[in-house]
């Protein structure tokens, strides 16, 4: 079972990477945009179905991928499957 | 006595340190790979700075979870004294040893230079030499040094006296311009709650020899030996 653990910086942390996104694209004269953050995903294939998929890709989030001080997580399913 | 430095794929103070530990404390220092399983017999455990495991993922997650890091979470629980400078200190807050977290500085680049510090708690048995408010001269080298946490964790750092160190100026002025990375309240160190963790981004033992010029170090590696007597 494939899935995506997609990782984003939670609301209120800081997130220097997405302001130096946000200034660089107000640079190359981009307007009418806010609020970029940079996340990341990281692709797993498990050799589970869904329901067992989705409890060990959460057990592995809570024990290394995120870092829940600073990060929000979700686990999505590729669409084909 | 010994001092147990844990050393990880990509750790690179591990010999400064041991260089500082043989001169300043009454401690043999020992080096032991993160795959062991158990640390030997000592008196301090250090886990020193680098770039343990390229940064993958986050500074010291990867690092966090290796073989011999179960004895240390042991061990410190148990109240052995440990000790984690700048990648260090990153892996003990990944591993839950210290509260909060390190984020990305906010000016974004990589920081190397000294820095001063003030010393908010000289209480701790990694403090005792230095005065209260002492303000020293140590050198930082970090990307990841931001120091986070949320409210209720900050408070309970506070109400609990954990903080040792906060980043200042030449005149000990604490405030937005005297912060290199963006670290809440300008917290530089942080100790847990009952005193025998300390996490610290500045590296004492690059301030403790005559080639680098600075000895403010010292009395931090002078602290741990006079309380292991």
């Amino acid at each position: 079972m494939k899935l995506n653990v997609k990782i984003m910086p939670k609301n209120g942390v800081l997130d220097p990477q997405g302001k130096a996104i946000e200034n660089s694209l107000s640079q190359l004269g981009f307007k009418n945009f806010s609020e970029i953050r940079q996340g990341k995903i990281i692709e797993i294939d498990i050799d589970a179905d869904k329901d067992q998929a989705i409890n060990i890709a959460d057990e592995m989030c809570k024990k290394l991928l995120v870092n829940l001080i600073i990060e929000d997580y979700e686990i999505i399913f590729d669409r084909e499957e | 006595m010994k001092a147990s430095i844990i050393v990880f794929p990509g750790s690179n103070c591990d010999r400064d340190i041991a260089v500082s530990i043989k001169k300043l404390t009454n401690l043999e220092p020992i080096m032991v790979w993160h795959k062991e399983t158990s640390i030997p017999d000592s008196d301090l455990i250090v886990i020193p700075g680098g770039f343990t495991f390229g940064d993958y993922l986050r500074c010291g997650s990867i690092a966090a979870n290796s073989p011999i890091m179960k004895d240390v979470i042991k061990k410190a629980t148990d109240g052995a004294p440990t000790l984690g400078i700048c990648n260090g200190f990153q892996i003990l807050t990944e591993s839950g040893l210290l509260p909060g977290t390190l984020i990305k500085n906010d000016c974004l680049s990589f920081l190397c230079k000294t820095v001063s510090i003030r010393v908010e708690n000289n209480q701790t048995n990694f403090s005792k030499k230095y005065k209260q408010n002492e303000i020293i001269n140590i050198p930082i080298a970090h990307n990841e040094g931001n120091f986070f946490a949320n409210e209720d964790t900050l408070e309970k750092i506070k109400d609990s006296n954990q903080i040792v160190f906060k980043y200042c100026n030449q005149n000990g002025e604490v405030n937005n311009e005297t912060n290199p990375n963006g670290s809440i309240e300008n917290i530089a160190g942080i100790t847990n709650e009952q005193g025998n963790v300390l996490g610290m981004m500045p590296h004492p033992e690059r301030a403790t020899c005559e080639i680098t010029k600075l000895s403010d170090g010292e009395n931090l590696f002078k602290s741990i030996s006079e309380f292991l007597l």
